[in-house]
């Protein structure tokens, strides 16, 4: 088969007429701007500052029938997983990989579409294997780091979330209903100019929404 | 057209009869009918005598034979009594063909060079089933002829029929030889177009036949005239579809298991298949020489083959073997048993995508995953039911039926409305909830909050200032059992970070609650 790639000195490509492009996965309307495309195939996107950011990724994706898994996580609730929409017959979770975790998430990308991961520790030359991996599968790889966590080295798309205003709640009153998070996108090639937008993560009920903007007041004449 | 095979058929008289009499454990000549809706299906000897015949209503049948003894019939314990007979049968030659219990055939050919000639075959299989239990007081005949069918015949009246004079023989017979229930419309037409004996019936050219009869009839017609090339239907008792493996000497590689357990894999794919049947949900038991055994159930989505069977087996053996539980000596015993099995013909593969090829390719590198880091590794949630968010996660090993404890449709009262927290904490950790002062926030019995959290911290990290909280919710669970009752309070929090969180804590009547940590709205 014909496989023909022309790189820039960067790592991007240029021209690539070796492999027909898989359909990028969905992701939510909401996360649309600062996804534009979606979640493209054989890409590294990693999340840092939120799980509720990577449920909400994989649930649209899981949605569409996408296979997903959990790598080295905590325990993540099905409840909330439910809530934004991932198909739990679809989703694995390996909570403890142990030294194996490179191996786990290499074994994983040949079959899952989507695996966010949380690394042990960084390693320059496991970072590329993955990404290759993910590149040669067609699957995402979803490296899930903490806001403190320096930045995964070969990610495509780095997306972060910060803030975080919770509504609904008051001083011993309410409940916590929904909350308003920034979530900027920044990487390389389609995505290098940063992305940034404000969503419901979660979002009154569950799930993620666009934070619905007033509409400007209109005095009516009489 | 081939020629038909010669048969060697052997032939129990009434074993309905036979099989119910061993059954019921009653006397040789008592007479017994066996009887299915009502109607006599066969009857013994001494009953026949009283003028017991088939299909009888049950109440003519004692009021001809008031001494009779009626039993139902029990179609998997005819299979069942008939395998010693078809054991014997298989020590002569192999690929013996039952066509119901009670008749079995065998192909003529390899006995008959081996034992030189017919009637040292013959002599063989009489030296075989006279090895076989007196307890059977089963009468037997043998019969050969060219042709199942024939073969058949010449076994219900044992005899030999030389090789070419199967039409010849069947000629004489009458009609009904084809259905012996005398039942089928076919039988009845021929009668009333005055075909009495199989021999005016398979004088008839074979394409009108076909046109006027249809392919039922057409295939009736070439047994009439001895030239059914069909071999007989190959039927496997229904009583038992598990098989098991033993391994001597025990064996501690997976691969050899493996590969050992092939022919039971395919004999028990082979098994369901002949009854029409899949497995979509198989029982595969190990047991190690020391008695210590794993036993785990492994659905598919699809139907399971002979290879997935196989992987199911390398896949349970490796989790074991490598595993936390590993057994202290070889396996020696493998079994499979299938729990559900879905008839052949409901059960298709997903057209487009969807259930089909890849989540078949994720089911298998899941597996895969699953060998690699032991069974009870690769895990997925299931959603319980509960009022705690950390009881309504669970999680069960890859693989594994996904069928929650309790179920999350119920309405739970007091259970957290959505969003639910994304991450729980399992166990729960200690935490301090501070109110201004620095003292533990106290609850009252009345669930009021005289001193408002101000301060919450917990691990390693230092409190910090909480910005608003909502609360106290009182759980009062179980009260009606001193153990397991169960009185807390839960409250949010969210800090100063913008971070949200579960807390609750136990009341205790003397001294300051104990606050921890359930879940993080991450």
């Amino acid at each position: 088969m014909l496989d023909v790639a022309i790189r820039r000195l960067d790592g991007s490509t240029a021209v690539d007429l070796g492999r027909p492009t898989a359909p990028a996965l969905p992701v939510y309307p909401a996360l649309a701007g600062v996804l534009p495309g979606g979640l493209r195939r054989g890409s590294t996107v990693s999340v840092a500052g939120s799980i509720s950011l990577v449920l909400a990724l994989l649930g649209a994706a899981s949605a569409e029938g996408a296979w997903c898994a959990l790598v080295g996580f905590p325990l993540v609730s099905a409840e909330a997983a439910r809530e934004y929409g991932i198909e739990l017959s679809r989703l694995a979770v390996v909570p403890h990989p142990g030294t194996a975790w490179t191996t786990a998430i290499g074994a994983l990308l040949d079959a899952v579409d989507v695996v966010a991961a949380r690394p042990q520790r960084i390693v320059p030359g496991d970072v590329r294997r993955l990404g290759a991996r993910a590149r040669n599968r067609d699957s995402v790889l979803m490296p899930v780091l903490t806001t403190a966590d320096a930045p995964w080295p070969g990610a495509d798309v780095r997306l972060r979330a910060q803030g975080g205003r919770w509504a609904g709640i008051g001083a011993g009153t309410g409940r916590l209903r929904a909350r308003e998070l920034d979530v900027t996108a920044e990487g390389r090639g389609p995505a290098a100019r940063p992305r940034s937008a404000s969503v419901w993560l979660p979002a009154a009920g569950g799930g993620v929404a666009v934070p619905e903007r007033l509409a400007p007041v209109v005095e009516l004449a009489g | 057209m081939t020629a038909p095979q010669r048969m060697i058929a052997v032939w129990c008289p009434d074993w309905p009869v036979t099989t119910s009499r061993l059954e019921a454990r009653l006397a040789l000549d008592t007479p017994i009918a066996v009887v299915t809706t009502n109607h006599v299906v066969a009857c013994s000897h001494a009953a026949r005598e009283a003028g017991v015949r088939r299909g009888l209503r049950r109440r003519e049948a004692q009021a001809r034979c008031p001494d009779l003894t009626v039993l139902d019939r029990n179609e998997a314990a005819e299979a069942r009594t008939f395998e010693p007979i078809v054991t014997a049968l298989e020590s002569i030659a192999p690929g013996v063909e039952i066509t119901r219990p009670g008749l079995a055939a065998v192909a003529a050919r390899g006995p008959t060079r081996y034992f030189g000639g017919e009637t040292g075959a013959l002599h063989a299989v009489v030296r075989a089933l006279a090895g076989l239990p007196a307890g059977l007081g089963a009468d037997l005949l043998v019969g050969i002829a060219d042709g199942a069918f024939a073969a058949e015949q010449a076994a219900r009246r044992g005899v030999i029929v030389a090789a070419g004079g199967s039409a010849g023989f069947l000629a004489e017979l009458p009609v009904e030889t084809l259905d012996p229930s005398g039942t089928a419309p076919l039988i009845d037409l021929l009668r009333r177009l005055g075909l009495l004996t199989l021999g005016a019936f398979a004088a008839l050219a074979p394409r009108d036949v076909l046109a006027r009869f249809g392919p039922d009839g057409a295939w009736a017609h070439r047994q009439a005239g001895g030239r059914d090339d069909r071999p007989v239907s190959a039927r496997r008792p229904p009583v038992e579809f598990a098989v098991t493996l033993d391994l001597e000497p025990p064996v501690d590689r997976v691969d050899t298991v493996a590969f050992s357990a092939r022919g039971v894999a395919e004999q028990f794919v082979a098994d369901l298949a002949a009854h029409g049947l899949a497995c979509t949900c198989l029982q595969l038991q190990a047991r190690s020489e020391h008695g210590e055994q794993v036993v785990r159930r492994w659905r598919h989505s699809g139907v399971l083959g002979t290879v997935d069977v196989l992987d199911r087996v390398r896949w349970q053996l490796a989790g074991w073997l490598a595993g936390p539980a590993r057994p202290t000596g070889g396996v020696s015993q493998l079994r499979l048993v299938p729990v559900e099995a879905v008839p052949t013909a409901t059960h298709q593969q997903a057209l487009w995508g969807g259930g089909g090829v890849e989540d078949e390719r994720a089911r298998r590198a899941l597996a895969r995953v699953q060998t690699l880091l032991g069974h009870g590794s690769v895990l997925t949630p299931v959603l319980d039911g509960g009022r705690d968010p950390g009881q309504r996660t669970r999680l069960v090993p890859w693989g594994d039926e996904p069928v929650p404890l309790r179920s999350p449709e119920q309405p739970w009262p007091g259970h957290l409305p959505a969003p639910a927290p994304s991450v729980l904490l399992d166990p729960p950790r200690p935490a301090q909830v501070l109110d201004e002062a620095g003292r533990a926030v106290v609850v009252t019995a009345r669930g009021a909050v005289p001193h408002p959290p101000a301060r919450f911290g917990f691990g390693s990290a230092a409190p910090v200032a909480v910005t608003s909280w909502a609360g106290p919710w009182p759980v009062d669970e179980r009260w009606w059992n001193a153990e397991l009752a169960r009185q807390v309070v839960r409250c949010q929090l969210v800090d100063v970070r913008g971070r949200a969180y579960l807390v609750s804590a136990t009341l205790a009547a003397d001294g300051p609650p104990r606050w921890q940590v359930e879940a993080i709205y991450d």
